[in-house]
């Protein structure tokens, strides 16, 4: 069965990537989403065996990979909680996005391309997840960032879209430099790149330190420095983490993601949304054995978590781009996630994950039918008035926006998904014990204020007052097929219940039975049990700033809709400063892009063509030509220049003898 | 089997076919159509019989296998060939890409037919020689004797300064040859031999052994190439015709690597650990160097060329690091490099004959119009940047381990690699197949021929093949690496280390876990 959830998506892309065109479009269509329905059912069945069952973590191997020295890495899938929570996130929206698609893409020419790169994403993700060592892991980390390039490049008439295609891959690609070199750092420390060798020998490191408690000896020598174990590990949990902020955008690896929003929009919601942003995520909480022990570690995952969550969130603040909008929001709740994951607080990351795979994936979708209403339109400040025209949808996106802003009666159990997962996030921050904790109880609360702000702001700037698109394009809004309706409601559904119905197992009571040994804590991380814990101030504050949020969005965008450009105005610098991103990405063209091209054309003329060349073979040849050019001058014909050169000779020899008989 | 001298046929059958082709006159189409098809088919039955040394080859034997051995020239010298696990799959690349080559040129060569199809037959017997050669004096011959036939493809063949880049091809290859020729007799006078497997067991007194590698790394650095010496490397290939361009990129550069495991790591152990710090600081130079270069090229070869440079110096990066990740890493990068090279050119040179021209800025949007030819592109593109699935991971990967293991340092500043590889290679990518395709006189291109998709498919099955399944490699490689790391570390062990392993790996912890 788990071959089958894997590598179906794998068939569906060789069938559709190889004979797409002879299929045709329907077909592509048809086999793909098919496949994945079957892997998502599949998925939900492996669901409920795994996590409410009793089978402990086993493995199912496929296939031998690479084996030299005391590396083996095998191609193997490993099947715990963990791993079919994930199963469920990917397959579940991959699925709906499959069938949404259908109807989003109808116009496009290239659609059995496009379904194509959707399961070749799938299976790299599912890869990814069920990954029983790193190498295969990174397998996926790769694939997924290569379906990633393919599809965000999709349009690729699009110079915009190729080079955020190419500024995906690049950034991703400085993450995965710290990810390859925390692999093998691992592999130095432990001797293995399997999972299962790793934890047991992270297991015998932890009890063993809690004895000794001093500093061993020299286990890594790091760039000059010998690290003994409890140092090594920070160095090689950064160093993974790094391949963690690359793929999930944490600052200030963020800024290929809200390029990333000139792919197709049903891309958005898969992969920059769903699933692939959170795969740093699942590193983290599947590497808890060991980021659990490096407690500096966790303590910088929790700070760039916590300035991610509020970086992102400013930005969003002033985006008019729908998507670029949802694609901040995106950022921002990886931040929650890694929060969450510093504070060793795993479960409560993964629920956050799980949640926000429906109602972000609901929100992009919903956004997606309004891009579609509009005639590809993504600009809000050419929306507004849609409300009444494509009714579904306006409901699909606030249940979404309820979910997002975690709308729920604080201290009983009716809420939606975000108020179980994000608040649970923000009250453990508040009973953390890392040195960041206070710093991001704050930045997350702040965020949660402008999260609900720039929410709300994209549901009335697109969806009510005045109409501000031109007559032709409202004259054309129209409410979308059914065939991209219907995952909308199974998302809303997903944002509305999936809380209530799981808190119990991520978080709650059940965790023991549910989780099993997928997640690892250390027995003094009481972070489960105290968020429950918490004064009721700090319930109530998530709470609280979801109504400030909202109630500003009201008052700018609803009662006095001039009120946000005059704000603008008057603060015309911070304006500037957030609609521009902070300048990341100029800083990064100043820093690093243009002096790397500066230094490849000086290398390449002046290194290799004036100082290699110029010394070596052309240097040579060239000297050859001038002294073979001396020596034909002297050559004059006249014999006296020759009888005088004689002369000259002569004497000397004459002199060197005396001189040399002399001595 | 070994009463069979399998090794002297397939070395020295793509003669008999030059030989037979020697005989054909050069006159009219027919016997062109005729002097190519009697290359290819000599090439094909080449690389069939070649098969045969995989399958009689015995995983588990380190020592060299099939071996023929006669006395030549009566001075000690022999006639010796034989293969092992280092050395075969080097073999059977070389009998893979010619075929593929021959292909290729099948409608871009137009005048000397005769002559070039000779050229690239005498090439391949000399090539395969190299690889099988176990008589010193035989190898040089094999190894500088290559020289010549490339030298004319380049010169004769080639494009506009075609001889500006055969001289230079030539001046750098020659200067490393002399002196390795000067090794080789001082290495007879004090061993007595030129028989490798006897010298791999000789004791080359210390003092001597640096003189000794530094000779032969001169002549290997040159063929790798390595930074410094590489600027022929570009030039040669810009010049060169396709298929010279893929047996340059898939095999020539591979006689370095091979060198330094046949000579400079076994027979001069102390050396090579003593230059070891060299060789890593020449290695992370042509990473970074030559990628950043590379970033900035106009010309598709010459970007091409700079980042076979580059992924040589994960080669000798890996070879130096002297542990069996390193190694094998090593074996595998330049077995990958030579398809995903080779294929790469052959690629370019697709539309080369198309259009004729190598400007980057020429092209765009040839996705429309080729879109097979924008997923092959694609793939190996991918594999050049080294994307796990295809072959070009593996070997990247076990080299940055192995030398990781030895110095963290080395690892860091060639994993900069991976960054700079995928900034140059899909920039190579967007400009030449994304974007509109607004150039008139590209709207008339047509998509990969079935000559062409026969040359390039296999090698899209191949890369993507051994990316998922690199075990065949790693079975036929293991015994002799392991042999030689275990004789690098005896010899190693009898002299103090001059620098502490970096690493302790955790050896016994992975047994307590089990």
């Amino acid at each position: 069965m788990y071959q089958a959830i894997v590598f179906l998506p794998l068939l569906g892309f060789l069938i559709v990537g190889l004979f797409g065109t002879s299929l045709g479009a329907k077909a592509s269509e048809y086999i793909t989403s098919g496949f994945l329905v079957i892997s998502a059912v599949l998925s939900w069945v492996a669901f409920f065996a795994v996590g409410f069952g009793d089978t402990e973590v086993f493995t199912v191997p496929v296939l031998r990979f690479i084996e030299s020295g005391s590396l083996q890495a095998d191609w193997a899938l490993r099947i715990d909680t963990l791993t079919v929570v994930m199963l469920v996130v990917v397959n579940t929206v991959s699925a709906l996005v499959h069938i949404y698609s259908i109807g989003y893409m109808h116009h496009d020419p290239h659609r059995p391309r496009f379904f194509a790169y959707l399961s070749l994403f799938t299976f790299a993700m599912l890869m990814l997840v069920t990954a029983d060592n790193l190498v295969q892991m990174f397998f996926g980390w790769e694939g997924v960032g290569l379906a990633s390039y393919l599809l965000i490049g999709f349009w690729y008439k699009k110079p915009s879209a190729n080079a955020a295609a190419i500024k995906a891959f690049v950034v991703n690609r400085v993450g995965d430099f710290g990810f390859i070199l925390g692999i093998f750092g691992v592999f130095v420390l432990f001797g293995s790149v399997n999972f299962d060798t790793i934890f047991a020998n992270a297991a015998s490191v932890a009890s063993a330190g809690a004895e000794a408690g001093a500093p061993g000896e020299t286990v890594l020598n790091f760039l000059g420095y010998a690290l003994d174990m409890q140092s090594a590990l920070t160095v090689v949990c950064l160093l993974l983490f790094m391949g963690a902020m690359g793929k999930s955008a944490q600052v200030p690896l963020h800024t290929w993601l809200p390029d990333a929003m000139e792919g197709p929009t049903p891309v958005s919601a898969l992969i920059h949304a769903a699933t692939m942003v959170t795969a740093g995520v699942f590193m983290l909480a599947r590497l808890s054995p060991i980021f659990e022990l490096s407690h500096t570690a966790l303590t910088v995952v929790t700070f760039v978590g916590a300035f991610t969550a509020f970086f992102a969130a400013t930005v969003g603040l002033v985006q008019n781009d729908i998507k670029r909008v949802i694609a901040y929001s995106t950022c921002s709740q990886l931040g929650y996630m890694f929060v969450a994951l510093g504070l060793g607080f795993y479960s409560a990351a993964i629920f956050h994950l799980f949640t926000h795979a429906f109602f972000k994936a609901l929100l992009f979708l919903g956004s997606g039918s309004v891009i579609h209403a509009v005639s590809d339109e993504q600009d809000m400040r050419k929306m507004g008035g849609l409300r009444t025209l494509i009714p579904t949808t306006y409901w699909m996106m606030v249940i979404g926006t309820l979910a997002l802003t975690g709308v729920g009666i604080p201290a009983t159990i009716i809420g939606t998904a975000g108020f179980f997962s994000k608040d649970a996030i923000i009250e453990g921050a508040f009973v953390g014990h890392n040195a960041m904790a206070g710093f991001a109880f704050i930045a997350l609360v702040v965020a949660a204020v402008m999260t609900s702000f720039y929410s709300w702001r994209l549901i009335f700037m697109t969806f009510h007052g005045r109409p501000r698109a031109t007559a032709d394009v409202m004259h054309h809004v129209h409410e979308s097929p059914p065939v991209m309706l219907a995952p909308l409601f199974v998302l809303a559904a997903g944002s509305l219940f999936a809380g209530v119905i799981f808190h119990e197992y991520f978080i709650g009571h059940d965790y023991e039975h549910f989780w099993k040994a997928a997640l690892f804590v250390l027995p003094d991380n009481h972070i489960l049990h105290d968020f429950h814990e918490v004064p009721l101030w700090v319930k109530l504050a998530p709470f609280a700033a979801m109504l400030i949020g909202f109630g500003l969005a009201y008052q700018f965008y609803i009662r006095s809709p001039e009120m946000p450009r005059e704000l603008a105005a008057r603060h015309r610098g911070l304006y500037a400063f957030l609609l521009n991103k902070w300048y990341f990405d100029e800083l990064y063209d100043f820093l690093l892009v243009n002096p790397a091209k500066r230094l490849g054309r000086f290398l390449w003329k002046t290194g290799d063509g004036r100082i290699i060349d110029g010394f070596g073979p052309d240097g040579v040849s060239a000297r050859v030509i001038d002294v073979t050019r001396s020596v034909v001058r002297l050559q004059t014909g006249y014999l006296y220049h020759y009888a005088f050169v004689m002369l000259i000779g002569v004497a000397a020899l004459v002199t060197w003898m005396m001189l040399g008989s002399s001595f | 089997m070994t009463d069979w001298p399998i090794l002297s046929t397939v070395t020295f059958l793509p003669l008999v076919g030059a030989f037979l082709i020697l005989l054909i006159r050069d006159e009219g189409d027919s016997a062109r159509r005729n002097i190519r098809n009697v290359a290819l088919l000599t090439t094909v039955f080449t690389f069939m019989l070649s098969l045969f040394i995989w399958a009689g080859f015995d995983y588990a034997d380190t020592g060299f296998q099939m071996v023929e051995k006669a006395d030549w020239l009566d001075s000690g010298i022999s006639y010796h060939m034989g293969v092992d696990g280092i050395s075969m799959l080097f073999v059977i690349l070389t009998t893979f890409l010619m075929p593929l080559c021959i292909l290729a040129s099948w409608n871009s060569i137009e005048h000397r037919v005769k002559e070039y199809m000779i050229a690239f037959l005498i090439l391949e017997t000399l090539m395969i020689g190299v690889f099988t050669a176990l008589d010193i004096v035989l190898f040089y011959v094999f190894f500088e004797a290559g020289l010549i036939p490339m030298f004319i493809i380049i010169g004769v063949w080639g494009g506009k300064r075609r001889v500006y880049a055969s001289f230079k091809f030539f001046l750098y290859t020659l200067l490393g040859s002399v002196l390795m020729l000067l090794a080789i007799m001082a290495m007879f006078f004090q061993a007595g031999t030129t028989d490798i497997p006897t010298l791999l067991g000789h004791d080359f007194p210390a003092g001597m052994q640096l003189w000794l590698w530094l000779a032969f790394f001169a002549s290997f650095a040159v063929k790798m190439p390595m930074w410094p010496v590489h600027t022929w490397l570009p030039d040669a290939h810009v010049e060169a015709p396709t298929a010279g361009s893929v047996i340059l990129a898939g095999i020539l550069l591979k006689m370095g690597g091979y060198g330094f495991l046949r000579f400079s790591l076994p027979m001069f152990p102390d050396a090579s650990l003593y230059f070891q710090p060299l060789v890593f600081a020449l290695s992370i130079v042509a990473i970074i160097y030559t990628s950043l270069v590379a970033l900035m090229q106009e010309d598709m070869k010459k970007l091409i060329a700079y980042s076979s440079v580059a992924h040589m110096g994960f080669v000798t990066m890996g070879i130096f690091a002297m542990n069996q990740e390193g190694i094998q890493g090593s074996i595998f990068q330049m077995l990958s490099h030579g398809l995903v090279s080779g294929a790469l050119f052959l690629c370019v040179g697709v539309i080369y004959d198309r259009m004729h021209t190598r400007e980057i800025a020429a092209y765009g949007g040839l996705v429309n119009n080729m879109p097979k030819y924008a997923v092959v592109f694609m793939i190996f593109t991918m594999a050049n940047v080294g994307l796990p699935g295809t072959s070009g991971f593996v070997g990247e990967f076990l080299t940055l381990l192995g030398v990781f293991r030895v110095n963290t340092w080395v690892a860091l500043f060639a994993a900069t690699g991976v960054i700079l590889s995928a900034a140059y290679a899909l920039w190579l990518y967007r400009k030449v197949i994304f974007g509109v395709l607004s150039k008139e006189s590209l709207k008339g291109l047509l998509d990969l021929s079935t000559r062409e998709k026969a040359v390039i498919y296999p090698l899209v099955v191949l890369v993507i093949f051994f990316g998922v399944y690199p075990a065949p490699i790693f079975d036929a490689t293991a015994a002799s690496v392991q042999a030689l790391v275990n004789n690098v570390t005896v010899s190693l062990d009898a002299v103090p280390q001059p620098q502490p392993a970096i690493v302790q790996p955790a050896a016994a912890a992975p047994a307590a876990a089990h």
